[in-house]
């Protein structure tokens, strides 16, 4: 089952890191892809430009709006992501653990909805509680 | 099962069906990978019962019948489903045909239990989730129960619960007990459901009192069950503590349901029982040394549970404790409850000093017991006006019956001396 790792951290502190450091979790970010890669896990991964190079795009009524900017103004900002292949959740959250921003800022889990499998992937289920 | 009262199968099924019910189905939760699959399996399993066992007689393991007659219905109803959704086959593939018994039917049945009671606390639920699931699946309570307890309504809990299935279900949450290196995180967050439920049962004291009484039983319980299954030194404190709390349940309201501090507390009404069982558990956990919080809490319930009165306390062991628990789980909580042990071991002004310091950090500014700790030493320091004072700040912020009862007889009492 595949799981996107959505890495969220406050872009501001890779500005203000001394180079040395920012350097070491370079470093650190090769390892764990290319550890993560040999375990076979690797699907995808990119890291993101900051924020004030987003836009923003809408359809409304059939007109195009764009603006400056992410959807929405957080403490922690969308800065890259893994999408990985886990057995189940316990592992895709090892993996996440190990993601070297987890430790400065969080690590989002989503399961990937797999259209091939059962409809009820989606969350829609006539559970009974 | 209506009439089943005078039949004697009938009545054997109901008793098999108290004491086997949550461990049919957490093997069949396994069994099946599904909440709601294993559920409806366990219903049907039960149904075949009261059908058969009159003629057929009863099985010599009634556990196992019913693991492989809930496994046997539910492949049987999948593929007759799949035969109108195409996605249910490889599930059904999956299964197995059905006939020949799983290989592990009957073993690993406590591991089981164990699997449950973690996916249901897995962190990645939201704890008021946790708490419903456990409740529902591990203690087989039903929503309307666990909705009267919660003083929530029915229909909330059962969103609640069918949102975890969900979860569990679309984040593939595995059902597992976790590795040795994730068990500690993960006990943490089972002993904190278990000791949740505890609380909502002991500190509600009005309204539907007799329901969130059976809550705390119910915690008990499942603290036993899950001391039988994984005994480990936290899982034993924390079952010494929940047994040292309720050896004074009687003790701790009065007749009229006012509360009655540990002090005035009539240690006559205490449950030895209770207090000998909890104090042997603590020395338990004491001796594996690698206890943590919970066990340490246990023992300063037990210091207080062989003192023949509160001036008869070895408060200087309890400010011990405290000590070492502080250093376990800083919390200003923990530390408001070391001063309130250092003025019974040093005297009001001592403690009445560590308190205001407590106050004036911030952090326990709106928690109305250190509002009714800091009334109570100026109280005891012959500080009438300041007692006053702080005994209305406490009143502004306490929301339980019991607890502003009793602040307002003390305000009472305060005023009567002062005029």
């Amino acid at each position: 089952m595949k799981y996107l790792c959505l890495i969220y951290e406050n872009e501001r502190n890779w500005e203000t890191m001394p180079k040395e450091e920012s350097e070491a979790v370079m470093g650190e970010y090769f390892a764990f892809t290319d550890g993560l890669r040999s375990s076979g896990r690797y699907v995808a991964g990119e890291a993101l430009q900051p924020t004030q190079t987003a836009t923003t795009v809408r359809v409304r009524g059939g007109k195009v709006s764009t603006t400056d900017g992410p959807f929405a103004e957080t403490k922690e900002q969308l800065g890259g992501f893994y999408l990985v292949e886990a057995n189940d959740l316990n592992e895709a959250i090892q993996i996440a653990a190990r993601i070297p921003s987890a430790r400065y800022g969080s690590i989002e889990v989503r399961p990937v909805v797999d259209f091939s499998q059962q409809p009820e992937a989606t969350g829609q289920q006539a559970a009974t509680a | 099962m209506a009439e089943g009262a005078a039949n004697p199968v009938h009545e054997t099924v109901a008793a098999v069906f108290r004491a086997e019910s949550r461990r049919v189905l957490a093997t069949l939760i396994r069994l099946l990978g599904d909440f709601d699959l294993a559920e409806e399996a366990l219903q049907d399993a039960f149904t075949a019962a009261v059908e058969r066992w009159p003629a057929d007689g009863v099985p010599s393991n009634p556990r196992a019948w019913l693991v492989s007659t809930g496994r046997f219905k539910a492949i049987d109803q999948l593929r007759r489903r799949a035969k109108f959704d195409a996605s249910l086959t490889s599930l059904v593939e999956r299964l197995g045909d059905g006939v020949t018994p799983a290989p592990d039917v009957d073993d690993g049945v406590e591991d089981d239990r164990l699997r449950l009671i973690f996916t249901c606390c897995h962190p990645a639920l939201p704890p008021d989730a946790q708490v419903a699931l456990t409740l529902r699946e591990v203690c087989g309570l039903t929503t309307e129960e666990i909705a009267r307890a919660f003083l929530a309504s029915a229909p909330t809990l059962a969103q609640r619960i069918v949102r975890a299935k969900g979860k569990i279900k679309a984040a593939r949450i595995p059902y597992q007990v976790p590795e040795r290196a994730d068990l500690p995180e993960r006990l943490a967050t089972v002993l904190h459901v278990i000791y949740l439920v505890f609380n909502e049962g002991y500190s509600a004291s009005s309204g539907a009192s007799l329901t969130r009484h059976d809550l705390s039983a119910e915690a008990i319980r499942l603290g036993r069950l899950l001391v039988e299954l994984l005994p480990e030194p936290e899982a034993v404190g924390l079952l010494a503590l929940m047994l040292l709390h309720e050896s004074r349940r009687h003790a701790r309201t009065s007749a009229a349901g006012d509360l009655v501090l540990l002090d005035e507390q009539d240690r006559s009404l205490w449950n030895r029982a209770q207090i000998a069982e909890g104090t042997a558990l603590v020395e338990q956990a004491l001796g594996s040394r690698r206890f943590g919080p919970y066990t340490l809490q246990a023992a300063i319930a037990a210091v207080h549970a062989e003192a023949p009165s509160a001036a008869a306390t070895d408060w200087a062991q309890i400010v011990g404790l405290y000590d070492v628990l502080l250093r376990a789980e800083p919390s200003p909580v923990v530390e408001l409850n070391r001063a309130v042990a250092v003025a019974m071991r040093d005297g009001p002004l001592a403690g009445l000093r560590l308190v205001d310091a407590i106050l004036a950090r911030g952090e326990l500014a709106d928690y109305h017991l250190a509002h009714t700790a800091q009334a109570d030493l100026c109280r005891r320091s012959g500080r009438t006006d300041d007692a006053i004072a702080s005994f209305e700040r406490a009143l502004s912020l306490a929301r339980q019956e019991p607890e502003r009862r009793f602040i307002e007889r003390r305000l009472a009492q305060l005023r009567a001396h002062r005029d």
